[in-house]
């Protein structure tokens, strides 16, 4: 017994996406509130019937907003543990409470506000803060703290998530040839599919030169391989696949998900990387993609577009790798190909524009796209779409993935 | 934000951690680095070497190991090559590389050391280098591991 179609996404609502602390002076709080009504809405449902909360990454708090819109019940309020790799899981546990008969109708969501703080920054933070901490007396057990095992490698100089991810592209590199070129085609293919759309953040045209001329900021890494800094809030609302049937929206079905990692996999970034060598140049998420294809009784060559979480171009070509959509180390010569190009590849691949080019919204965006593919109500919709693939991480252990399908 | 690095040089990620913040499973790794020697904790069980040090052993889930002295060289498993600094006061020590290093005398995976790799050219580093390690002794309680090329 699984979740394969006991669920359905049937209602998605989203605040504009702006620049890093351009939403002020909307808050976290306000941006969480107006997507869930909006999400509602677009289900035909009010916040009478919202009963459950699945997120990831501490995106809300729901006891707050609960309060806030005045919710009538809470019977499910749960988190998958570490960052935005429990994305897409988040919207597998919704579903799991559903089928349990724990909850009616779920909402699962990220608010993000960058006015004082800064995702890349929580890195630093661990130790600069500390540093900053010691220089005016205070103590560095407040906040984070410093374990013995960070202490262990705390003047290394591995500070953020781009330095953490450049070691595993230079592995991949290193061992299958993938080049900065492969790179430069996942952001050119992913801009041009942002160009189209009112929502993107980025929506100049990029060419080869443009990439070769950037900034290097963490070998192999250049300025265009790392995401943006973006502010905004996405919901979405899941319940029953037999309640979904008479609501406003198309129904799009939870087929399958999965979140986790293999165990070794760890916090796998940051201060960790003690990766089995065979697992270390990937995205760590191949157990994951194997779950979901038994679960739904697919492989890769059934899917027909993929949203994959790109906080960092070579994480893309990882992930075409671990589900399936092309033999491991055979990832950059495959987007080299034109296969992730949104009307002419064999996978479009992150249509709406992805974190790099579209917004940074934690990996929501890709769940609002696979919503609108399914639907048929994309902008660069994909003809004839029926199963949508959408990713959380590569990160910490849970990375997590779902497929969605046409009802 | 006002960070005092002390005194930068190119290449060399300033120590910006004092203390070793140590536990019962990592002290013994302290205390052979102030004396410019690398140990790691091996499973007496299965052999299987850990770092950072840790309570189990993530190969059979016990607990006993001996500490044993390691030749302290090394390979280049991966590594970045640090150019942007994420904090104003660190653009002189940039560019540096930080890496990956798999220990000889151990399995590599599960006992990998995260270190700044100093003494070597940005554009020249290579996965596959050898490597050998150096302590900074900062103070008498933490003396931080890197490393170098081992000198051809
Ligand atoms: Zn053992």
């Amino acid at each position: 017994m699984t979740i394969k179609d006991k669920a359905a996404i049937v209602g998605v609502g989203a605040t504009p996406y702006f620049k890093r602390g351009q939403s002020y002076p909307e808050s976290e709080l306000s941006m969480a509130c107006s997507a869930i009504l909006m999400a509602l809405e677009d289900a035909g449902l009010t916040i009478k019937d919202l009963d459950g909360f699945s997120i990831y990454s501490s995106s809300c708090d729901p006891a707050t907003v609960g309060a806030e819109l005045g919710v009538p019940e809470i019977r499910w309020a749960t988190s998958t543990t570490s960052g935005g790799g429990g994305c897409a899981g988040a919207l597998g546990v919704a579903a799991a409470a559903i089928d349990g008969g724990m909850a009616t109708t779920v909402v699962t969501l990220m608010t993000l506000q960058q006015l004082n703080k800064r995702l890349g920054g929580s890195a630093v933070g661990g130790m600069l803060q500390y540093a900053m901490m010691s220089d005016a007396g205070g103590s560095p057990y407040g906040g984070s703290g410093i374990s013995p095992s960070v202490a262990f490698t705390a003047n290394n100089g591995m500070l953020s998530p781009g330095h953490s991810f450049a070691q595993l592209t230079s592995r991949h590199m290193h061992l299958y040839g993938t080049k900065r070129e492969h790179f430069a085609e996942v952001c050119m293919s992913t801009r041009d599919n942002a160009i189209k759309r009112p929502t993107a953040l980025r929506t100049e045209p990029l060419t080869l030169e443009d990439y070769f001329n950037a900034r290097m900021i963490s070998d192999p890494l250049c300025l265009f391989d790392y995401t943006m800094e973006s502010d905004g809030a996405v919901a979405v609302i899941t319940t029953s696949a037999e309640r979904a049937k008479d609501l406003k929206q198309p129904p799009v079905l939870i087929m399958a998900s999965a979140h986790g990692a293999s165990g070794r996999w760890g916090p796998a970034l940051f201060k960790y990387f003690q990766i089995p060598n065979d697992e270390f140049p990937s995205s760590g998420h191949r157990p994951v993609a194997k779950r979901i294809y038994e679960m739904a009784g697919i492989t890769a060559a059934d899917v027909d577009v993929a949203l994959l979480y790109d906080h960092f171009s070579p994480m893309v070509i990882m992930q075409l790798e671990d589900y399936g959509f092309c033999p491991i180390g055979e990832g950059g010569p495959f987007v080299g190909d034109g296969n992730i190009r949104y009307g002419t590849g064999s996978i479009p691949v992150n249509t709406h524009g992805g974190n790099l080019s579209e917004a940074y919204i934690i990996g929501m965006t890709h769940v609002r796209e696979a919503v609108e593919q399914i639907r048929g109500t994309a902008i660069n919709q994909v003809e004839g779409a029926e199963i949508a693939l959408v990713t959380g991480g590569p990160a910490g252990s849970p990375v997590s993935g779902t497929l969605l399908r046409k009802a | 934000m006002s960070v005092e690095f002390g005194e930068l040089k190119k290449g060399v990620f300033p120590t910006i951690l004092f203390e070793t913040h140590s536990d019962a499973s990592t002290e013994p790794f302290w205390e052979a680095a102030r004396e410019d020697k690398l140990v790691a904790p091996k499973c007496s069980n299965c052999g299987t070497f850990r770092l950072p040090p840790s309570p189990y052993c993530f190969e059979c889930q016990t607990r006993g190991v001996e500490w044993v002295q390691l030749p302290g060289t090394g390979t280049i498993h991966s590594f970045t090559v640090v150019r942007h600094p994420l904090h104003p006061g660190l653009a002189e020590c940039c560019p540096y590389v930080s890496g990956s290093v798999e220990l000889d005398g151990t399995q590599g995976a599960g006992a990998r050391m995260l270190v700044n790799i100093i003494d070597v050219d940005p554009d020249a580093v290579r996965i596959g280098d050898r490597v050998e390690i150096i302590f900074e002794h900062v103070n008498d309680e933490m003396s931080t591991p890197r490393f170098r090329p081992i000198s051809k």
